[in-house]
């Protein structure tokens, strides 16, 4: 049986090392390593950047010590911004869009993905694709007819669309509706048709499959549309820059953008506390449900 | 409403057929009602205004008569004025300076968007790889912080961009004296304002392209790997032969997205930039806005906006290709 | 073509042991055959052999290069999964010549191997399909055909044919019995199947819990198990096993198995059982050697009677189960002999194929 044994004993044999595929492998970890704490570093230094410039005050700014470092570090930027009722007004502006939009964009999404996943109706499929494609339409091809339009209303019926925040609940659905209704679209299709059967015997009319089987079985699908929803709501810039001008009117990044930076003098540190605060509710929702936001961002791609 | 159904379904056959027929016409009507939201949304706000802007296209500035493709004959007769005067004596002297303003915003758009998606798509494989090759534990924390660019909102990020490229405060120049390096004058000299904007967009959208290639490299099987491996192949090998091939179809529908995007963006070049100097780094959105709502001139911004449209809904069309061709394969 | 050499192979997993301790020498040409339940280390052990794990202790030899440290592109093996891992992106034609390509062998040359590859599979008119369009009998085929391709020195499968319903195992079972025919290369094969280990292996390896229970061939596995897993592992249905007692009365040996049944030990095993007398034991006997009563008792063999439980007619024979003191035991009856469940019916035992397993090492005797 042991035919080979023999040959074995006779030859010199080396020990063998251990570990040197292991080593190998190593070796392509510490490059990993490497190179992603590289970009790690090129990715997080702008808002590192903002977080220490909004420590330092506008004295220590201009001495034009060392950029990278604070020396007397100050929160008076932060407390400044913060009583100043102005910037509090954007922030609430901003609030305030964002989560009507959201919870319309939401409700007109969810029930429209809804009747494009299940129920076939004539024109359904030419629909959704529509709907895709309206996603790819960007903001900056719409503003100008649209800013027309609302000028046009405005003689016609004395409305006055333009130069109001909540114009933008208006406007921020072009952007959201889309990709939402895509999203639950594929969240809603991997629902098994069996789900519907069982709820229909049960003696479920189509309204209460919806609230009660459907929604809560794609409730991360919502939570991803609805973190994306906020997010596009909360960061749009041309929008708001093109239809609000009065200071009272405008949400969180023109605000910060058109009144902090007045003339030639820039107050470079309020620019970043502000800029900062600005971006601090995207990033706190990331923060705390980071799996949600990229299930978000992959669904539309990935669920085809 | 069970025993509705019940009741329905002992009815003779021709009976059933038409109360099916009843329910099945109910059902699409209350799906037409659910849809109706979208169906307005996409057509008062998506669809109406696009074929408007087609309309305004066409109008003059005071928007009282109809002149057809004028405007686009004002904006490309500077662009064809410029080639004729160009060469002789001065050629590359006249050329720069008498090139016509939306020459170089279709220019500059067009390069903007080519230059940056490529190095996204770049970074995003390359950082793709990376994140997928260390343990599994560790590639949250890594992911998390590299996607940071990406939700952060472009406006407030490219403020802190603009304070970098300061010209008198730079950060950039701060270390750059410090080791011998000329300071750069960033946003005030055209090539590095160029520079500085792809630079930004870069930043931005990198993140998202690996977040997209991370989840079509991990949809690619093991085991075709160690095949691999055992046929033979480096790890150069199974990323040309087997990573690429089979991440084709992201790939090309994530960029072909990105470039739609990038092409029409508008914050990062307004905010940091504001096109100058000198138009150098105007792009459609950004000039688009500056004649339209600035310069009062509806009509114009209108057509320089419509010239996007061509070239959006051939990416458009490749997309939605690749996306039917996805769900058609294995 | 090559030997392959195992010596003291050990394997952890962050602390949890995968093979404790393989030795194992495979001659060349051979086709040796891993079997064990899930988690026995089989699986493991053949990628250790393929480098795509990496051992912790011990010495992996092929041909006779010491190949520990040598990464699997570098050690000349081929390998089909379990799930194929075709690429779907190449046809046929370009699945069975990646390796050769990469390698840059000329061009006449790979169109050689893959043709030749392909008529001794059948799968010629397959060539320019992508994987996609293939039955799962036709893409393992086309893996088999890019192992041949490489002609390496060892063969190595991992569970090829789990994924295949069963009338398709049993007919690629034969023809990759026939391919090694024609191939003649060294083969290390592992499944989870014991008929497929019977009917395909030159020798079989059984393993459990990391380690090698035993290595002989089929028909030594079979009728000389050398542990109470080989016993219980090999062969369908399974042994029966049965607690006994071994007693003496006048001369004789016996096997008590309950108050009623006792059977007497054929005289040829008395010397090697007669030390054992008054230990607590485990009598083995397959149930093909639990058979009808008829006409005369041979030598060797004993009747009994039995209340029957259970009655299963399966066509060509007829399986009866009965109790014997609370353990239901499995025979085998000619269909027209069986009688129904309930009923009472004479069996005889044929104890020249019976076992006996100690109780703490398990060993059989």
């Amino acid at each position: 049986m042991t035919v080979a044994t023999a040959q074995l004993e006779g030859e010199a044999r080396r020990p063998p090392r251990y570990g040197s595929m292991a080593r190998g492998r190593r070796r392509a970890l510490f490059w990993s390593y490497f190179f992603l704490a590289l970009f790690v570093i090129f990715f997080l230094m702008p808002p590192v950047y903002m977080f220490i410039t909004s420590l330092k005050s506008s004295g220590e700014i201009s001495a034009a010590t060392n950029p990278w470092w604070v020396f007397h570090p100050t929160l008076s930027n932060y407390t400044n911004l913060l009583t100043q009722k102005q910037f509090l007004i954007f922030y609430r502006n901003s609030a305030i869009v964002s989560v009507l939009v959201v919870s319309v964009t939401m409700v007109i999404s969810v029930l429209a993905a809804f009747s494009l996943a299940r129920m076939k109706f004539w024109g359904s499929a030419t629909l959704a694709t529509g709907v895709f494609l309206t996603y790819l339409v960007p903001d900056t091809l719409l503003f100008i007819p649209l800013f027309k339009i609302f000028a046009f209303i405005h003689d016609k019926t004395g409305i006055e669309l333009i130069n109001h925040w909540w114009v933008l609940i208006v406007l921020y659905p072009t952007l959201t509706v889309p990709f939402c209704t895509w999203i639950m679209i594929g969240y809603f299709a991997s629902i098994p048709k069996e789900l519907d059967e069982a709820a229909l015997i049960d003696g479920a009319g189509y309204m209460q499959m919806l609230l009660r089987v459907f929604i809560p079985v794609a409730l991360p699908g919502i939570i991803a549309a609805t973190i994306f929803a906020f997010t596009v709501s909360w960061a749009n810039f041309l929008y708001p820059l093109a239809f609000t001008t009065s200071a009272d009117q405008l949400v969180l990044p023109v605000g910060i953008v058109t009144t902090l930076i007045k003339g030639d003098v820039y107050n470079w540190g309020q620019i970043m506390t502000g800029a900062l605060l600005g971006a601090a509710p995207p990033l706190v929702i990331y923060a705390f449900l980071m799996d949600y936001y990229i299930a978000g961002l992959t669904a539309g791609a990935t669920k085809g | 409403m069970a025993e509705a159904v019940a009741r329905d379904v002992r009815v003779s056959p021709i009976g059933r057929r038409k109360t099916a027929r009843a329910l099945v016409r109910r059902k699409s009507l209350v799906a037409f009602a659910m849809a109706l939201p979208l169906i307005a949304v996409i057509a008062g706000l998506v669809v109406y205004p696009a074929a408007y802007a087609i309309h305004l296209a066409m109008l003059n500035k005071s928007m009282q008569h109809f002149v057809g493709l004028g405007n686009y004959q004002f904006l490309f007769r500077r662009f064809i004025e410029v080639s004729n005067l160009s060469w002789a004596t001065f050629w590359s002297w006249s050329f720069e300076v008498k090139l016509s303003t939306f020459a170089m915003v279709v220019e500059q758009s067009v390069l903007f968007a080519v230059s940056a998606v490529i190095f996204k798509a770049v970074i995003g494989f390359v950082l793709a790889h990376f994140v997928h090759n260390i343990p599994q534990k560790g590639q949250r924390k890594w992911r998390g912080m590299l996607l940071v660019p990406w939700v952060i909102p472009p406006a407030m990020s490219t403020l802190a961009w603009l304070w970098l490229f300061d010209p008198s405060y730079s950060a950039f120049n701060w270390i750059f004296t410090r080791i011998g390096l000329p300071a750069v004058p960033w946003l005030g000299n055209p090539y590095w304002a160029r520079f500085g904007v792809i630079l930004d967009n870069v930043w931005v959208g990198a993140p998202f392209f690996m977040i997209m290639y991370l989840a079509a490299l991990k949809s690619v099987p093991e085991q075709l790997h160690e095949a691999a491996a055992i046929d033979g192949a480096t790890w150069l090998q199974k990323i040309w032969y087997i990573n690429l091939p089979m991440m084709r179809n992201i790939i090309a529908i994530t960029a072909l997205f990105s470039l739609i995007v990038t092409f029409a963006n508008f914050d990062i070049v307004k905010i940091l930039t504001n096109g100058g100097p000198i138009d150098q780094t105007q792009v459609f959105a950004t000039w688009a806005f500056m004649k339209g709502i600035q310069g009062n001139d509806i009509p114009l911004g209108a057509s320089v906006s419509l010239f996007m449209f061509p070239i959006l809904a051939v990416a458009a069309i490749l997309i939605l290709r690749n996306v039917r061709k996805r769900t058609n394969e294995i | 073509m090559a030997q392959v050499a195992l010596r003291n192979i050990v394997k952890t997993f962050d602390k949890t042991p995968a093979v404790q301790g393989i030795d194992l020498d495979i001659a060349d040409r051979e086709f040796i055959v891993l079997v064990g339940p899930s988690g026995c280390g089989k699986s493991t052990t053949l990628r250790m052999i393929a480098g795509l794990e990496e051992a912790t202790s011990g010495e992996i030899y092929i041909g006779d290069q010491l190949v520990n440290d040598v990464p699997p592109k570098d050690r000349d093996i081929a390998m089909v999964f379990q799930n194929y891992a075709l690429y779907p992106h190449m046809t046929v034609y370009e699945n069975m010549s990646f390796g050769l390509r990469l390698k840059k062998f000329p061009k006449s040359e790979i169109r050689d191997r893959v043709e030749n590859a392909a008529r001794i599979l059948d799968i010629t008119d397959l060539l320019q399909r992508r994987p996609r369009q293939l039955s799962g009998g036709q893409r393992q085929r086309v893996a088999m055909g890019r192992a041949i391709v490489r002609n390496p020195k060892v063969f190595l499968f991992d569970e090829p044919l789990s994924n295949l319903d069963a009338k398709l195992r049993v007919q690629m079972r034969t023809e990759i019995k026939k391919v090694h025919q024609k191939v003649t290369t060294t083969t290390v094969y592992v499944t989870h199947d014991q008929v497929e280990a019977m009917t395909l292996a030159d020798r079989v390896v059984v393993m459990n819990g990391g380690r090698i229970e035993q290595i002989g061939s089929p028909n030594e596995v079979y009728h000389h198990p050398a542990t109470r897993f080989v016993a219980g592992f090999i062969g369908s249905p399974a042994m029966n096993f049965l607690p006994c007692r071994l007693e003496e009365s006048d001369d004789q040996l016996v096997v008590r198995l309950s108050d009623t049944l006792s059977f007497p030990v054929p005289p040829s095993r008395v010397a090697r059982y007669r030390p054992r007398v008054g230990n607590e034991l485990i009598f083995g006997l397959r149930p093909e050697d639990i058979i009808e009563g008829r006409g005369e008792l041979a030598p060797g063999t004993a009747a009994f009677e039995v209340l029957l439980d259970v009655v299963e007619p399966m066509g060509m024979e007829t399986m009866v189960y009965f109790i014997v003191d609370g353990v239901e035991v499995c025979g085998r009856v000619n269909p027209a002999a069986a009688r129904n469940a309930g009923e009472t019916m004479r069996l005889v035992a044929d104890l020249n194929h019976m076992h006996l397993i100690d109780t703490r090492t398990d060993q059989v005797i």
